[in-house]
């Protein structure tokens, strides 16, 4: 649609230009990458091999020494026998399963309600929600674990999940704004055949908004899996732990064994990356929206 | 007169959570906060002690408040000049651009608990990557995260690592800039440089602008790297305000204290993002 060989410097790119330009982000690319690459080698390495250069008070870090010699993959098998990040990984994934399917249909029914719903107080309830974005969780945090408290869900998934099924803001504003571009004849010419509101939200709006839900998902997927502060607060049974949490607490009862940690840390990151270039442009243009809110 | 009930009952999950779990709860800490509370007995009203305690005799109170004000002063800024930097780069038309966007990307996404342990034995001042590196140089490296003036900094240099995700949205901002403008000011005679600060960067501001109140907002929640990675130390260095807050909560028990902390936590917040959005008229260009 648009031109763009009118992008900045675009037509104009002498070869020095774009040499120096490919060298300036090819610098950038080793800091990038470089953790991933020293998180995925210590985690096929020995320990002995980790600590026994280190004679001279200090590990000489080279080339040759990123590949682990001799390669020694059983870190991952140790790792989880250690810990029972298998466990953990079944409680993060019904986590992100229940969460997702909590946040996604809330989000959806009250974005309706909002987009297509004309009712008196609408604008004001979407500027209450829109404020509430911006309100830091730690002036709701107290009162709100003393709620969970007295409703005797301490120490059960209930305080991580039940908040999921009243909707998230972010998802109902991104999809408010997805279903008004949705043309209103559509569904002018269902109610005239009778179809009452929801059967215009599941009938014709769901399905035209397919890739708005997929973001949502996405995004609840991400922070689920990634949260932190609600399993430290709400979990106290170690059959309970998530993986965020169990590397944490791995990383804190067994210091040291940083072969197993990396590779307990390279178990807990390698499904966002696989997620991530599976859908990588809906994480692009999540992030874009949202403001990289995760 | 249907059309209000019909609207109020798809409204009505987010209704009833928005009175639960953050109306409620809004006001109830308003009310803890003057109060003395363990969470396990009744709390106990104790007017303003909270906050005169926090303000008269809390030194901890002052220099969690200074680092997190320092970290908003400085990795804020930083982190936008970086992010606009690499989307500029990454916003001219060499060959394999999309390989160099995800690489710089993909660090943004690694869970915040994932990249603190990687970076602790990045850091590990006897074996890890960085003083390994400066051991090739023939340089004894530093404790970092145990040194008390470089825990700070350490955390800083980490942040910049995940500087991926606000660059996405620059380049965004860069691919909105309508294509007329540069073709006018070529037209012009405008060069390169000339472009960049007449056009580029103005039409930039709001995403800027966006950012730098996020990221400042972001800065007083700052938590998990630090609660992971330094529990607040060496010497308290890095007690950020969210840790802080945390620590008087569920480390002390310390309830009615943690809500006075809270609510100065919000007023904070809403004064520096009321200045930031005064500001806004000199700086912030929207529009064409």
């Amino acid at each position: 649609m648009r031109n763009r060989r009118f992008r900045i410097g675009a037509q104009s790119l002498t070869p020095i230009q774009s040499f120096g330009i490919h060298g300036a982000l090819l610098c950038l690319c080793i800091p990038a990458l470089l953790p991933f690459i020293w998180m995925l080698s210590t985690s096929f390495k020995l320990d002995s091999d980790i600590y026994g250069s280190s004679k001279a008070g200090g590990a000489v870090v080279s080339l040759a020494s990123l590949i682990p010699h001799p390669f020694h993959p059983q870190n991952y098998p140790e790792a989880l026998k250690t810990v029972p990040f298998a466990t953990y990984l079944f409680n993060s994934l019904g986590l992100c399963a229940t969460t997702i399917l909590g946040a996604v249909t809330s989000s959806a029914v009250v974005a309706y309600g909002f987009a297509r719903v004309q009712f008196k107080g609408r604008d004001f309830w979407f500027m209450v929600m829109i404020s509430t974005m911006a309100l830091p969780g730690q002036v709701t945090m107290i009162p709100q674990f003393a709620v969970f408290r007295w409703l005797g869900w301490y120490g059960g998934y209930l305080p991580l999940t039940i908040p999921a099924f009243t909707g998230a803001p972010f998802f109902i504003f991104l999809l408010t704004q997805f279903f008004r571009t949705i043309p209103a004849e559509m569904a002018e010419s269902a109610r005239l055949d009778g179809a009452g509101e929801w059967t215009i939200l599941c009938k014709i709006v769901l399905p035209l908004a397919k890739p708005a839900l997929a973001t949502c998902a996405l995004f609840q997927f991400l922070g689920t899996w990634n949260d932190f502060m609600g399993p430290l607060l709400y979990i106290n049974d170690p059959k309970k732990y998530t993986l965020a949490y169990g590397l944490q607490q791995f990383y804190s009862s067994y210091d040291g064994k940083w072969a197993q940690l990396m590779a307990a840390a390279t178990l807990f990151t390698i499904p966002i990356i696989i997620l991530f270039f599976f859908a990588q442009k809906t994480f692009i243009q999540g992030v874009a929206t949202t403001g990289g809110r995760n | 007169m249907r059309k209000n009930l019909v609207g109020y009952l798809f409204i009505s999950p987010w209704l009833l959570g928005f009175f639960v779990f953050t109306l409620g709860p809004f006001i109830s800490s308003v009310a803890l906060s003057f109060t003395r509370w363990d969470i396990v007995s009744a709390p106990k009203l104790v007017g303003a002690a909270n906050y005169r305690a926090l303000i008269t005799n809390d030194p901890l109170f002052w220099k969690s408040l200074w680092i997190t004000l320092k970290y908003a002063a400085c990795a804020v800024p930083i982190g936008v000049l970086a992010g606009v930097l690499l989307a500029l780069l990454l916003n001219s038309k060499v060959r394999g651009i999309a390989v160099y966007r995800t690489i710089l990307f993909l660090p943004s996404i690694v869970p915040a608990v994932a990249s603190s342990v990687v970076f602790i034995w990045i850091l590990n001042p006897q074996i890890g990557l960085i003083n390994g590196l400066l051991k090739r140089v023939g340089v004894v490296g530093p404790a970092w995260l145990a040194d008390t003036k470089l825990a700070f900094p350490s955390l800083v240099l980490m942040s910049l690592w995940g500087v991926g995700g606000s660059m996405v949205i620059y380049l965004a901002g860069l691919k909105d800039v309508p294509v007329y403008l540069y073709e006018a000011a070529i037209v012009d005679g405008a060069g390169p440089f000339t472009r960049m600060r007449k056009i580029t960067l103005p039409m930039l501001t709001p995403v800027i602008f966006f950012n730098l109140v996020m990221g400042v907002i972001g800065a007083f929640q700052y938590f998990t790297q630090a609660f992971i990675m330094t529990s607040g130390g060496p010497e308290e260095s890095t007690t950020f305000y969210a840790l802080y807050l945390f620590n008087r909560a569920w480390r002390y028990m310390d309830m009615g204290y943690a809500c006075a902390m809270a609510w100065i936590l919000f007023l904070i917040i809403v004064v520096i993002t009321a200045f930031l959005f005064r500001t806004q008229k000199k700086w912030v260009h929207y529009g064409g």
